[in-house]
């Protein structure tokens, strides 16, 4: 098994081919989309390859050690950060293969008309612990 | 059901063993093994006396455990020295417990997880899912918490107030994991409520009792959060309407007010109203005033902002708005609500976005983001 990282982005990644902002899509049209998105993580649980699955805000705060006995200094949020995490799922499969399956079958949910919205999802390999056998 | 039983006997328990002489980490744990033990034992040997079979076990785990302490001797001693348990009351024993819970020394976080495990009788693994976090982070934050209060001394009253916030801590989490934290804020604060005559406890009592009664109506049916005035009336608990508003009105008779029994007032009138359109907004405003006045908190501006558009109209509410800061959480989102009722759509619409960007949890941002997209969608049309 290996875990992946399904990284979704508001900014950053090649726009998809239904790109039109969430506020502009029928209600019923966010109802499917949300549906979707929870029936994915659901079938995932069920085959047990469900790990992990969170929502971030948009805006962040910079940090960094400023010295001994200082507070740290912090910076931001930034309108104009060029990439920005929107969320994460963390699936475990068994091949890269199967990952792959599954990131295509996420970024199929359904965008405004009810199409899917082709959204460029990042898949990232977790770095494992080394095997106990390595010869 | 032996859970419940089991669990409505935890606080007073822990509290003999602590009145008995164990330090309360150690207490604890002895009650903590006392309980599986008797979740293996009882389904097929239920004794008599639940809650004296729970003090004999409890207490033996205790002394088993410090038997093989460096301290050994001065506790058997202790232990000889110790009467036969009997019936004991409790109530007093269990006010000792939430006050020492919800000490000032510990933080929110250690408060809430102490109060659900010592008074409330949950399972690590339990709260743990309660608040989303890994079972051996949970272990530390109590066995940290433990830490702390066990110097305090068991038999001084404490500040009531704080036992209150941790209460409304735990409601306010709502029910995320497979343990109803709602429900069990509620059994916790009409314990707390039995143990201690109090106004402000009957007010928080009342205030849960009344937002947990349109639980069923707060959600569609396919999660998405329905607002206060769309919601369904007829599925919310008349039940606990009515004990809530009793609970308030033997509490607001006493004229000792308090920041809960005001919230709880705004709340039964909500209740009260048969259809959104016949709320008393008039009144609710006047509570606001009362909040105001014994809060000063900016998100009750906010909310008395909200209430004051309704009694008076959205140009009064926006008056009342723009007198506020507007970085407060979800002041962006009022605006929106203010606009669309004032009939400016487009400002409401894209007000409506912003606030959605903003939004501190998933539900509101998806509520917010479908108002913005329903006011898009009626001015394309």
């Amino acid at each position: 098994m290996a875990k992946y990282l399904l990284l979704k982005h508001y900014r950053g990644a090649p726009a998809p081919a239904n790109d039109v902002p969430m506020d502009q899509w029928t209600p019923e049209e966010i109802s499917a989309h949300m549906q979707y998105m929870s029936d994915f993580a659901a079938r995932l649980e069920k085959t047990g390859e469900f790990v992990d699955g969170q929502a971030l805000a948009p805006e962040g705060t910079w940090v960094r050690y400023d010295g001994e006995g200082r507070p740290p200094v912090t910076d931001g949020p930034f309108a104009e950060t060029k990439d920005l995490i929107a969320g994460w799922m963390v699936i475990d499969v068994d091949s890269y293969e199967r990952a792959v399956e599954l990131a295509g079958e996420l970024s199929a949910a359904p965008g405004a008309g009810g199409k899917p919205i082709h959204e460029w999802l990042e898949l990232r390999p977790f770095l494992a612990a080394p095997p106990t056998i390595t010869e | 059901m032996n859970e419940d039983l089991l669990r409505s006997l935890t606080p007073s328990v822990l509290a003999i063993l602590v009145r008995r002489g164990a330090d309360f980490a150690a207490a604890e744990d002895a009650v903590q093994e006392a309980l599986v033990e008797a979740v293996r034992v009882w389904p097929a040997d239920m004794p008599r006396d639940p809650k004296g079979w729970l003090v004999t076990v409890a207490w033996r785990k205790f002394v088993d455990a410090t038997r093989a302490d460096t301290a050994r001797r001065r506790r058997e001693d202790r232990f000889d020295e110790e009467p036969a348990p009997g019936a004991a009351p409790a109530v007093d024993d269990t006010l000792q417990l939430y006050f020492l819970c919800a000490h000032p020394s510990l933080t929110p976080s250690s408060a809430v997880a102490l109060t659900l495990r010592a008074v409330g009788g949950l399972t690590t693994r339990q709260i743990a899912r309660a608040y989303l976090v890994p079972e051996a982070t949970m272990a530390q934050r109590i066995s940290r918490a433990k830490r702390t209060v066990s110097g305090v001394r068991f038999d001084r009253p404490g500040d009531v107030s704080t036992v209150l916030r941790v209460l409304y801590l735990v409601f306010n989490e709502g029910y995320s994991g497979d343990v109803d934290l709602a429900a069990e804020a509620i059994r916790l604060t009409r314990r707390l409520a039995a143990a201690i005559d109090h106004p402000e406890v009957a007010g928080l009592l009342a205030l849960m009792l009344l937002h947990h009664a349109r639980r069923a109506a707060r959600t569609a049916p396919d999660g998405s959060l329905v607002p206060l005035a769309e919601q369904d009336r007829g599925r919310w608990d008349t039940a606990s309407i009515a004990e809530g508003v009793g609970i308030l009105q033997a509490a607001l008779a006493r004229d000792r007010l308090g920041e809960f029994q005001a919230q709880a007032a705004v709340a039964a009138l909500h209740a009260d109203a048969p259809t959104a359109e016949e709320t008393d907004w008039v009144q609710i405003v006047e509570w606001y005033d009362e909040l105001v006045r014994l809060t000063d908190s900016p998100v009750v501006r906010l909310n008395r902002a909200v209430a004051v558009g309704e009694a008076d109209g959205p140009r009064a509410g926006l008056t009342a708005l723009a007198e506020l800061d507007d970085s407060l959480p979800r002041h962006t989102a009022v605006a929106a609500y203010l606009h669309e009722r004032d009939g400016d759509l487009a400002r409401a619409a894209r007000l409506y976005a912003e606030a959605a960007h903003k939004a501190p949890d998933l539900a509101e941002r998806d509520h917010l983001t479908r108002r913005a997209a329903r006011l898009n969608n009626r001015r394309s049309r």
